[in-house]
């Protein structure tokens, strides 16, 4: 590999330094900021504010409400990264195997990825409208009442469901390059040593891909995380009611909409603290089992 | 959303044309017509004098609103004028360095004030515990029920129900003709709130949380309320009362679809009812019942009021204290009532569309007003918590629960009044530190 040179010993930092003032900016000062906020009571317009300790962490967690939205982010979190990982690999192998009209069949699948996730969210809805959703009058021809807004677990699977088909695109197209930029000699090769399509794609195809799977796992966990806030926000239109919500959800409401600060920072501290466990916790046990080529 | 960009367009248009003038923006929570009608008020006030331009924001919904008011409050970049909804008004009226009270504005500018001018029902919400108006009261509403005519013809009913009791004898054959018979939406304004104030029964502690911040508790588990949602749930168990969720449109949606035959929603939506609603319909009170003593007074008012924030220079406030004037006059006052179905909030406007033959033309447009302007009690003046939009959502919560069957009506309410009064004293702990 070619190294760069540089002559002074401060010219990397410098050139380094825009982009650390923008971390620093953006991600640092904010962090610190909600840290410190989360052990103050504070009034919403900013007049005063009182020192609770850990208070604020303490309501949060003997807070059954909040529990029971860790268990649904938890849950919604499994479900939607294995759906939309495995979904969008099967969809990639599909793809790479067909030969002709491939391109307008990777447009076809592409193109979702360039939906913005409210507007997901909204055809989502519509999808699982109570009046008019196409989706909630299939659901009936088989005799299951749908009622999304209404029934916890309709509301979830809606939610699940679009948050997948939104993120299948972006799996899809990270696993069809990856499919694609395998060896040919060692696909060749495999198809020497074993008849089965199966056994080839377990102990050939799949390792030789490990390093794409491992980056969109990490990825599809912060997307479940966070990102899909605004198909939440769209299918309990603004009103959560007894419809499920994941922590980043809650944050909003209780931060925003209510304007306790001090409650809401704690949330977004121990939210912080999750995210940093699951990424020592990825880096430590699943990339060592991921080669690199 | 042609007319939007046209009234938008008239806006930029004089906001250009009058460069000397004072400018001051008003931040509300309003969309769609009636959002359309506040810049046309802007447009119209803009035109009555060159002194000041007022330019309106749309900051989305009501909690939406107050969020980025605060925000922007917190940054030194408040705008002159912030739309509060009545559940946050207690966040707003709280923080007495955050606004100007209107009273004092509108004095201090030379302009007369007189509290006797404002109907009964708008005179005690948004002011302090003397009475003196904090915020102004600007639109005003009263859950009221809607009546789909051709229903209650079908299934042979005379009239709209004045009591729970009527409304009990009526629901089986309005189920008969094929209708839902009952729809609401949304269950804590028109079935918690306006609950306590129709029957004059106490909403919370220390004098519906007027007298003092700290130690105030919520009733929700009032014996009478809770019977209120047994039967809800009972009605619904039955077919009488059709639930689709805490969103407003997905309950609307049944009524306008001439689905269902009685609806309670907003005196504030009749100008859209009027658009949207495929059947002819009129309005009536809100039911109360008959059972509870001291029922069948005033209800609480809805809707918002309009702040004036602290820490603009005096001609700017000048220019507020100008269009809140401006805005109470009888004629703008009658403008916006008839555009939106918004109540007029003083006498002398409800008079003048008296005069004007509106009610004769729209019967259904006097009900919010005449049912604001019913003999009032001892707790239908208004109430005050603080953190109230958050008790709203977990109402909402437990509210869904009972209907989706997770939870028994009882144990609902007991859990509104455990969380609820956490919040109140969550809340005055924030405020204690002012």
């Amino acid at each position: 590999m070619k190294r760069v040179q540089f002559s002074s010993r401060w010219l990397p930092y410098l050139f380094l330094a825009p982009q650390m003032a923008i971390i620093f900016v953006f991600f640092y000062w904010p962090s610190v900021q909600a840290v410190q906020s989360s052990f103050y009571l504070e009034d919403p317009f900013g007049f005063g504010s009182t020192f609770v300790g850990l208070e604020n962490y303490a309501d949060i967690l003997s807070s059954h409400e909040y529990l029971g939205i860790a268990k649904f982010t938890l849950v919604f979190t499994l479900l939607v990264t294995g759906l939309s990982l495995g979904l969008g690999l099967l969809l990639a192998v599909k793809a790479d195997a067909v030969l002709r009209g491939s391109h307008s069949y990777k447009t076809l699948l592409i193109w979702v990825y360039a939906v913005a996730p409210p507007v997901a969210g909204l055809i989502g809805m519509m999808f699982f409208d109570q009046h008019i959703g196409p989706l909630v009058r299939a659901a009936a021809f088989f005799g299951w009442d749908m009622k999304v807004g209404l029934d916890y677990t309709d509301t979830a699977i809606a939610m699940i469901t679009v948050s997948v088909w939104k993120q299948i695109p972006y799996n899809f197209i990270f696993f069809l390059s990856g499919l694609q930029s395998l060896p040919a000699s060692v696909r060749e090769a495999a198809l020497i040593d074993c008849r089965s399509g199966a056994r080839r794609f377990l102990d050939v195809t799949l390792p030789l891909l490990a390093p794409t799977a491992f980056f969109l796992l990490i990825m599809n966990m912060t997307y479940a995380l966070f990102e899909t806030f605004g198909i939440i926000d769209v299918i309990v239109k603004d009103k959560a009611a007894n419809n499920p919500i994941t922590l980043v959800y809650k944050v909003y409401m209780d931060g925003f909409r209510g304007n306790d600060l001090g409650g809401s920072s704690a949330q977004s501290v121990i939210l912080m603290l999750i995210v940093f466990v699951l990424t020592i916790f990825q880096f430590r046990f699943i990339e060592r089992r991921v080669h690199y080529g | 959303m042609q007319k939007l960009a046209l009234s938008g367009l008239t806006l930029a248009f004089t906001a250009t044309s009058t460069l000397a003038a004072t400018d001051i923006t008003w931040w509300h929570g309003m969309a769609g017509r009636n959002g359309e009608v506040i810049n046309e008020l802007a447009t119209q006030f803009n035109a009555a004098q060159n002194a000041c331009v007022l330019t309106p924001v749309s900051k989305g919904t009501y909690e939406e609103a107050l969020a980025a008011g605060i925000a922007a409050f917190r940054s030194g970049d408040q705008p002159n004028i912030l739309q509060v909804f009545d559940a946050g008004a207690a966040t707003i009226i709280n923080a007495p360095k955050a606004v100007i009270p209107a009273e004092d504005l509108i004095k201090g500018a030379g302009y007369d004030f007189n509290r006797e001018d404002f109907i009964q029902g708008v005179r005690y919400f948004y002011a302090d515990s003397d009475g003196k108006f904090v915020g102004m009261p600007f639109n005003s509403s009263a859950p009221i029920m809607y009546v789909n005519t051709e229903a209650l013809q079908k299934a042979g009913i005379a009239g709209a129900p004045k009591t729970w009791e009527e409304f009990e004898a009526m629901a089986p054959k309005l189920k008969a003709a094929g209708y839902i018979p009952l729809v609401q939406s949304q269950l804590t304004w028109e079935f918690t709130e306006n609950f306590f104030s129709r029957h004059d029964l106490q909403f919370a502690t220390n004098n519906n949380g007027y007298d003092a911040v700290a130690g105030t508790e919520i009733n929700v588990d009032a014996p009478e309320h809770v019977m209120m949602y047994q039967k809800l749930k009972d009605w619904y168990d039955d077919g009488w009362f059709g639930y689709f969720g805490a969103g407003w449109s997905d309950n609307q949606k049944p009524f306008e679809e001439d689905k269902a035959a009685l609806w309670i929603g907003s005196s504030g939506s009749f100008g859209g009812l009027q658009k949207s609603a495929q059947m002819p319909f009129t309005a009536s009170f809100l039911p109360y019942w008959n059972a509870i003593d001291g029922a069948g007074t005033n209800t609480f008012i809805g809707g918002a009021a309009l702040f004036a924030m602290s820490g603009h220079d005096d001609a700017q406030n000048k220019c507020t204290a100008d269009f809140f004037e401006f805005l109470t006059s009888p004629e703008v006052q009658y403008f916006w009532h008839k555009s939106t179905g918004y109540v007029p909030v003083t006498e002398a406007a409800y008079e003048l569309a008296k005069a004007d033959g509106h009610y004769d033309r729209f019967p259904a447009a006097e009900v919010g007003i005449k049912q604001l302007m019913l003999p009032g009690g001892e707790w239908s003046k208004g109430y005050r918590m603080g953190f109230y939009p958050q008790i709203r959502e977990v109402m909402e919560r437990e509210y869904g629960r009972i209907f989706a069957g997770e939870t028994s009506v009882e144990d609902a309410m007991a859990t509104i009044k455990s969380e609820g009064d956490a919040l109140l004293a969550r809340f005055a702990k924030t405020t204690a530190s002012n």
